[in-house]
């Protein structure tokens, strides 16, 4: 019962990515979106960040150095990532934070594991990349490693994490990854021509 | 040699030690890099590049720059492209060009160039690279800024000197200024390279947020009319200086100088006569060719072969019009220079702000059709005055009486004049592009493969592999039918609705919109969403469900599955996903803010497989421990094929089914063991066939926004009670009307299958339209049709007639359920 990801069929295409821009996928990792009633962010919210061990995050930023982290995805909207095979327990430990333990939660907790899959973009070619499709302002002044937006990439909408000042996670729906994997390593071939 | 009329030495813009050879209306000619096709051809004495579009009058170059209304040229290699400025087109090896008269063609075959888009952020943009351009861009980097500099040619005036955060785009023009200072931009990257990479792209847009803008456009010479303004020879005086500049090309040996202001040195060249004060051109004569030999000052007759006219600098604004710039006209100037108004942070520098110097004005010119105003357009100054003649007034008007100024080059040289005789403080509006952009540069990437967005489900790759074809749906690709070599489209699909009514079969469902639904009040809310009641749905159990608008027409449908006391489980139509999704949060946030309810699009988390068929129970046992008792619309969570499984047992066919839903990296595992389980593959054209043998609609087939759930035969799924989106709407008296157009069944007499969307008429020959075909196949039940007819159910039994273009089939109203009418069979 091996999980396969919807842009095995590219694997080739981009594992010949290199140099300046390299291009490849983090397979199967947990995700949870988790919705907060707003009034109700305030005193959950501390609950769910002692679950994870980190704070939730602020508007368009993301808070966790390794697994788990969280992705602002819009207001009391929040997506957590973690290592393959940790859904289980991220929703019935979100699910005790929010109050189940109680007899009734407040917001939601659903497992998006499968729904979508990330794309990590590394090298120092990678912010132009973007920018051929991505209408927000990247640059480090605007964008900084921490940063995350939902946004659209070309014509699929992704959510963009910055996670160091040359690499990007890109999360996509996955009906949309062999399109959205497509366009990217197109508008990657003038620097990967250089690069080879 | 590289033309005789190229000096021994000088050319700024030149490299004299290389050569490139190009060809010129099929002559091949030599020159040096760094010259345009202009300064090429003028270095040959090729005189005539091309002809008046109206007059076919001969042409020669007029300028050196975008303002050149006569020089468009068509290239023949490389992509090919009609309609290009020789002032500005580069020269390569290889370079193939024709002259023009007004109208370039599109070439023949497919432009397999890559174009690209990027967008782009700055604090400063600075459009123009000459010395104030430069001058600012420099400030501007030097304080820090992030800065972008647009030049239009291959070099900006002087070099800017490294600075982090400064972008000098080269050829390239800034085209558009739009609402909160977005500029547009091309960029032109490898026609001036012979042979440019394949991987490289061709041009590049630009989409410009600047922070401030600073148009550094400087200012365009102005031409001055007399007749016979329009010979090949007669050039601007400014622009004939800057061939002997920056090219080391003589644009004539001998030549007369007709300037209202001051005059530029012309090395090189014999000035045989001043136009002074005073006096004007009243003629000018022609060789065989067309070209210039002599000028006429009232009776004399001065034999030359250049004339150098300049009429004063008129700043270039189209940008700055763009922005709502307002204009005046500056007597000190000479021209018309900014005078506020512009929208966003945009300041205008250098000599687009006018030139000031001692400018006197040309004498007016008399009465004359050889005067030619707009020369791309062949328009003449007797064109203007037969239109102020009829009564126009505004230089609008007389430009759209005369088309002055609405040829490819935007009437840079021409709108500036006829502005100035309507005595308009301004010249006509200048619309982005400022100049011409090609199509296949707009499209950038979006071509081909990647026109639009493909979604593919888990599953797609085996269906392709199997054969299938494929339906558009939204965005997805859905596997239609998977033809067995021989097979026609029919015998695949009644070959396949056999397997499901008869046996097992199975169907790709992933696409469909999944919802999942948390809170204390999900159940309250759904009651409101959907036209029935959830609330009292009991654990485990599913429900169909029709969801309406305000108005009451039906919006979507689909089944909503109760997986615990406040978590639900909707599907919605594949097309219809996103829409329900972003109601249901429209009516949460505004309407419904009390409501303790969150929703989330698990569309992409799940792959769904359609088990369905007699055998289906069966051979969905070896694979999964089904309880002993799993009624129909039941859930069970468990595991299908040793994956983690939601299983709904529901059916859109008629037959005993089961939507399996496993996370969707497992999909084309589910689906490669329910396959060899033994299940045949069906696509969407039989699911399409089963479902309306049974009379289940589909929403956007069947329905248009004004089917209510009543006309749709689904008045069962309406609760009696509670204040849900529409019902308020179905209690007006025109929903409940009698003779509204209803389901109906219809059966052709003939053994045809009817066109979807032919028109229903009582009589043949009637022009009075009852309804019309909704869908339509042939099934394992033969030919049948869905409809929506006046009346419905009570014309029963009755004969009308489905009619279109070419044919009128006679056909028999009847119940819209044509198979299995007990409902026996789901429960096998």
């Amino acid at each position: 019962m091996t999980a396969r990801s919807a842009i095995e069929h590219l694997s080739g295409a981009l594992a010949r990515t290199g140099g300046p821009a390299r291009l490849h996928e983090l397979p199967f990792p947990s995700q949870v979106e988790l919705r907060l009633d707003d009034e109700d962010a305030d005193s959950f919210g501390p609950r769910v960040g002692q679950f994870l061990s980190c704070d939730i995050p602020a508007a368009a930023r993301a808070t966790g150095g390794g697994d788990p982290y969280v992705l602002w995805l819009g207001p009391g909207w929040y997506l957590i990532v973690d290592r393959p095979g940790r859904a289980p327990g991220l929703l019935s430990g979100l699910h005790g934070a929010l109050g189940g333990d109680c007899g009734g939660t407040c917001g939601s907790a659903v497992d998006v594991s499968a729904a979508r899959t990330v794309l990590e973009l590394t090298g120092p070619a990678v912010r132009a990349v973007l920018n051929h499709g991505c209408a927000l302002d990247l640059h480090p002044r605007a964008f900084k490693p921490g940063d995350c937006a939902q946004t659209l990439l070309a014509q699929a909408q992704v959510i963009l994490h910055q996670t160091a000042p040359h690499d990007y996670r890109l999360f996509v729906r996955t009906s949309y990854a062999d399109y959205l994997a497509r366009w990217l390593l197109d508008a990657m071939s003038e620097y990967q021509a250089a690069f080879s | 040699m590289t033309g005789s009329l190229r000096t021994a030495r000088g050319g700024s813009r030149i490299d004299r030690s290389r050569r490139v050879t190009f060809t010129f209306d099929g002559v091949p000619y030599e020159a040096h890099p760094g010259d345009t096709l202009a300064s090429a051809l003028l270095a040959h004495g090729v005189r005539v590049v091309a002809r008046g579009p109206y007059s076919g009058r001969p042409r020669g170059v007029y300028s050196c720059g975008a303002e050149e209304p006569n020089a468009f040229v068509q290239v023949e290699s490389g992509p090919g492209e009609p309609m290009v400025r020789a002032t500005r087109l580069e020269v390569h090896e290889g370079l193939r060009a024709v002259p023009l008269a007004g109208r370039g063609r599109l070439a023949g075959r497919p432009d397999t160039s890559r174009y690209d888009r990027t967008y782009a952020h700055c604090d400063v943009l600075v459009v123009g690279g000459g010395r104030s351009g430069v001058a600012a861009a420099r400030a501007a980097a030097e304080a820090g800024a992030r800065v972008i500099l647009a030049d239009d040619q291959p070099r900006p005036a002087a070099e800017i000197g490294p600075f982090r955060e400064l972008t000098v785009l080269r050829r390239t023009t800034v085209t558009g200024y739009y609402d909160h200072d977005l500029l547009t931009a091309v960029e032109r990257r490898t026609d001036h390279l012979a042979g440019a990479p394949a991987h490289m792209a061709r041009q590049r847009l630009w989409h410009i947020r600047a922070g401030r803008t600073v148009l550094a456009t400087g200012a365009l010479e102005r031409p001055v009319l007399f007749p016979g303004n329009d010979r090949p020879g007669i050039m601007l005086a400014h622009a004939a200086a800057a061939y002997i500049e920056r090219y080391g090309v003589l644009p004539g040996r001998r030549a007369v100088v007709f300037s209202t202001h001051e005059e530029p040195e012309l090395p090189g060249v014999e000035i045989v006569r001043r136009i002074r004060a005073g006096e004007t051109v009243t003629g000018t004569e022609a060789g065989d060719d067309g070209v210039l030999t002599a000028v006429l000052v009232g009776g004399e007759r001065v034999p030359c072969d250049l004339l150098a006219v300049s009429g004063g600098w008129n700043p270039n604004l189209h940008l700055y019009g763009q922005a709502g710039g307002r204009t005046r006209w500056s007597a000190e100037h000479g021209g018309f220079v900014p005078d506020g108004g512009a929208r966003g942070d945009l300041s205008v520098v250098g000599r687009a702000r006018g030139v000031p110097g001692a400018f006197t004005e040309p004498p007016p010119p008399q009465d004359s059709a050889r005067i030619y105003v707009d020369f791309q357009r062949d328009a003449t100054l007797a064109d203007v005055w037969r239109a102020t003649g009829a009564g126009l007034t505004s230089g609008e008007h007389v430009k759209r009486f005369t088309t002055i100024g609405t040829a490819a080059d935007q009437g840079r040289t021409s709108a500036v004049i006829t502005a100035r005789l309507l005595g308009e403080e301004s010249v006509t509006t200048q619309r982005p592009p400022v100049e011409p952009i090609t199509f296949a540069l707009l499209a950038g990437r979006d071509r081909g493969a990647l026109l639009a967005p493909v979604r593919r489900t888990p599953m797609h790759t085996w269906h392709e592999e199997h054969g299938a074809l494929f339906e558009n749906v939204g965005d997805w690709k859905r596997p239609w039918y998977y033809p067995r070599p021989g097979e026609s489209m029919e015998d695949a699909v009644l070959r396949e609705c056999r397997a499901a009514r008869e046996d097992a079969a199975a169907l790709d469902a992933s696409t469909l919109g999944k919802i999942d639904v948390q809170g204390p009040d999900a159940g309250e809310f759904l009651d409101r969403f959907y036209t029935g009641r959830f609330s009292t749905l009991r654990t485990g159990r599913c429900r169909y469900g029709v969801m309406c608008g305000t108005d009451g027409m039906i919006f979507d449908d689909g089944v909503v599955a109760r997986l615990g006391s406040d978590h639900f489980h909707l599907t919605t139509t594949t097309g219809n996903a996103g829409a329900v999704l972003d109601r249901i949060e429209e009516w949460l946030q505004t309407e419904w803010p009390g409501l303790r309810v969150r929703c989330t699009s698990v569309t992409d988390q799940w792959a769904t497989v359609a088990l369905v068929g007699p055998r289906s129970r069966d051979l969905l046992g070896t694979l999964a421990d089904l309880p002993a008792r799993f009624p129909f619309m039941g859930v069970h969570t468990g595991r299908v094929a040793g994956l983690p499984a939601r299983v709904f047992r529901i059916s859109y066919s008629g037959e005993p089914a089961y939507e399996i839903n496993v996370p969707s990296w497992h999909g084309l595992t589910l689906w490669e063991a329910v396959v060899n389980a033994g299940a045949t593959p069906y696509g969407t054209e039989t699911m399409h066939v089963l479902r309306a043998e049974k009379g289940y609609i589909v929403v956007g087939q069947e329905t248009d926004g004004t089917v209510t759930p009543a006309d749709a035969g689904l008045s069962w799924t309406l609760a009696a009670d509670g204040d849900w989106i529409g019902r308020r709407s179905l209690r007006r008296p025109d929903t409940a009307r009698p003779g509204r157009k209803r389901l109906v069944g219809l059966r052709p007499l003939d053994d045809v299958v009817l066109t979807e969307g032919a028109q229903l008429v009582d009589a043949p020959g009637a022009t009075a339209m009852r309804g019309h075909v909704t869908s339509a196949y042939r099934g394992t039940v033969g030919s049948f049709a869905l409809g929506l007819l006046a009346g419905g159910a009570t014309r029963t039994g009755e004969r009308v007639y489905a009619v279109t273009a070419d044919r009128t089939v006679p056909v028999e109203v009847t119940d819209p359920v044509f198979y299995d009418k007990e409902g026996s069979r789901r429960d096998g």
